[in-house]
């Protein structure tokens, strides 16, 4: 019955702007995907997802995403996420230029 | 056009005042989160993909330059220099930060416009046929009612904790150009054996999850009767609605558990103990609405000049042939807009294009304006006349695509490029299959054509009533999009059929051109339009070209 645990991040928007940001290890947010701590355990996990829970008046709508490790950190896995990375694909609004330009 | 009443005004800015203070607490850590989130949608603004979102009430579609420029002045001050025109006749604006979204009500109230009632479980922002005031099939302006039920909806107390959300359109024409068989109450306004206008009224339509036809519980529903009725219907659906299970408390679900026979029977009996208590208060105040509702006093012109440029250009001409509709008065013409140049976002308007458009109706339309559920704007009076002018003007900014009824005048939701519901994307799928189109040239050969998609299934993008419609699903983490035909969204409405497997995000292009090159190679003459063919073949010709000759159900 023991499956895998998926790793996860920790993903939630900034209350002010609304962005999409990442829970680092060192209790940051963060904008980069890459940049967010990679939870391979479920109760370590559940902490986590606590602790963001508790910043409320940082970010809203806290939650758990699956993601994997990749060359440069933690990938998305869901095209969700992978979206929620970038921003929308009709116009370069939103991460995919925000970041760039900083 | 209806401008707002001193009450309304007070209404509105005690509310900004009210959300102001809950942002300020919000931001300050005195509310949290779980508190706040019902404050902020009952003011609009939900929290979507990337950012929040605000989302604006166009009452039935109907908002003037002053408003329109207003709109235009916002996308520059706090957001990304446009907006997005949705299916409810809302505007959408994607990227709002929470600290300026009381300045941003504050600048709505300014010109009588709000976010009142645009989520929640309450009866939303009452939709209207786009061609209301204008039409030459028309009985009567629907506005009016429209705006009877809004002022007697607004704040309701008996009615802002229904079991689900609520929404109302009408029509004042026979041709249903407002998708009222989809609604939740759909109102048609007909006349009875003695001439008089009055109300077909249809209950318990909708779409997403469970979608349905509206079925008609009354014939024929005198005007005076219309508030009684639209409360006796509420009263019994605010006792029957499932609130026990979000997925089946809307009042399709009633009344599909209930019966049409028997919903209409209850209805008629509240009637009967509803209908005494109006005094006819509510009449007065439909005779002053009807009265802020004059038509405008339309001049007589030559149509020369009108003629003379539909002979001599033939740019403009195309434009002529898809984007004016039949005025009531000869010499006029309605314009529709079309918010949807190909390869553009179905919908979205920048502010250069909105402030055009409220010169354009200050111009040449008698200040009027209103906003389709089909994500374009409409000039609803035009002297023919001044139909070259407002051709060339709105030209020069990206707004004379000639494509109104075709392929490419999709409805798309957000889908997942806002919408933090959404399973797949939409709005990216409108542009791949609008640009493939247009470099095949095969738009106008096709003709009549209503291709709708929606993120998710909750059908913000009306697929099920498209010609086409196209649902996108997340299937185990893929993007896929199912396929349906046959859908109507008319006055013969129609829920559309599945074709059967969906197809990954680079088969669904190609898909469609493989059932529109089916159609083109079976249709009986040019004038068979898609539909009609559906409606005279079926599905098998349209699944083989979708499937091959095995039509696979195995497939994918
Ligand atoms: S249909 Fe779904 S994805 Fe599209 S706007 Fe509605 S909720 Fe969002």
């Amino acid at each position: 019955m023991s499956r895998r645990y998926i790793p996860k991040v920790v993903t939630a928007n900034r209350l002010r702007e609304g962005d999409v940001v990442y829970l680092t290890a060192d209790n940051h947010w963060t904008a980069h995907h890459h940049e967010a701590e990679l939870i391979e355990d479920e109760a370590h996990a559940q902490l986590r997802l606590l602790h963001a829970a508790g910043q409320k008046l940082v970010v809203v709508g806290a939650y758990l995403a699956d993601a994997k490790a990749g060359p440069n950190g933690p990938e998305p896995v869901h095209f969700r996420e992978a979206f929620r990375t970038r921003g929308p694909s009709n116009y370069a609004h939103g991460k995919q230029v925000d970041l760039t330009n900083v | 056009m209806y401008d707002y009443t001193d009450f309304d005004e007070a209404f509105v800015r005690t509310r900004v005042a009210q959300f102001t203070d809950q942002v300020e607490r919000r931001l300050d850590g005195s509310l949290t989160e779980d508190e706040f989130r019902p404050l902020r949608l009952m003011n609009g603004l939900y929290l979507q993909l990337h950012a929040y979102m605000l989302r604006v009430a166009i009452p039935y579609g109907t908002i003037n330059p002053r408003q329109m420029r207003q709109l235009a002045y916002i996308a520059d001050t706090w957001d990304k220099g446009y907006g997005h025109f949705t299916t409810r006749q809302n505007i959408q604006f994607n990227w709002p930060k929470l600290p300026d979204v009381p300045a941003i009500l504050s600048a709505l109230a300014d010109v009588g416009m709000h976010a009142i009632q645009t989520s929640g479980n309450c009866v939303r922002n009452v939709t209207a046929d786009h061609f209301a005031g204008a039409a030459a099939d028309e009985i009567e302006d629907p506005r009016p009612y429209a705006e009877l039920l809004r002022q007697w909806s607004t704040d309701h107390p008996e009615f802002q904790f229904l079991p689900r959300k609520f929404k109302i359109a009408i029509t004042g024409s026979p041709n249903d150009r407002a998708v009222t068989a989809a609604h939740d109450i759909g109102l048609r306004m007909t006349r009875n054996a003695a001439q008089e206008a009055g109300f077909e009224v249809f209950v318990g339509g909708g779409l997403g999850r469970t979608p349905m036809i509206g079925h008609l519980v009354r014939q024929f529903l005198p005007i005076a009767d219309l508030l009684p009725y639209v409360e006796s219907v509420l009263s019994v659906y605010n006792t029957l609605g499932r609130r026990d299970n979000k997925y089946k408390a809307r009042i399709k679900i009633t009344v599909h558990e209930t019966g049409r026979d028997e919903i209409a029977r209850m209805i008629e009996d509240r009637f009967a103990e509803v209908r005494p208590l109006f005094g006819g208060a509510d009449q007065a105040l439909l005779a002053d609405i009807r009265a802020a509702f004059a038509q405008p006093n339309l001049q007589s012109r030559s149509v020369a000049d009108y003629d003379a440029a539909y002979q001599a250009n033939p740019v403009f001409r195309a434009w002529a042939d898809t984007n004016l509709s039949a005025h009531r008065q000869g010499d006029h013409a309605i314009v529709t807009i079309s918010i949807k140049a190909h390869g553009q976002t179905p919908g979205d308007a920048t502010s250069e294009q909105m402030r055009v458009i409220a010169d354009l109706s200050e111009t040449y339309g008698y200040s009027e304006l209103r906003i389709s559920h089909e994500q374009n704007v409409i000039l609803p009076h035009v002297a023919k006349a001044d139909l070259p002018a407002v051709h060339a003007a709105l030209a020069k900014v990206g707004l004379a695509t000639a494509n109104v009824g075709l392929l490419s005048d999709m409805i798309a939701c957000p889908g997942m490029d806002y919408c933090a519901l959404a399973t797949a994307r939409s709005i990216p799928v409108a542009q791949e299959i609008a640009l493939h189109f247009e470099a095949l040239k095969l738009e106008h050969d096709i003709g009549a054509l209503k291709i709708k998609i929606s993120g998710c299934i909750n059908a913000c993008g009306h697929h099920h009533v498209g010609h086409i419609g196209i649902l996108g699903l997340d299937r185990a983490g893929v993007e896929n999009y199912q396929i349906t035909l046959g859908g109507d969204a008319t006055e013969t409405a129609a829920i559309g059929e599945k074709t059967g497997p969906g197809f990954a995000y680079d088969e669904i292009v190609p898909a469609i051109e493989r059932i529109l090159r089916a159609y083109l190679g079976l249709r009986l003459h040019a004038e068979e339009t898609f539909l009609d063919a559906y409606r005279r073949v079926g599905m098998d010709p349209f699944k083989r070209a979708l499937y091959g000759d095995e039509g696979h159900q195995d497939a994918a």
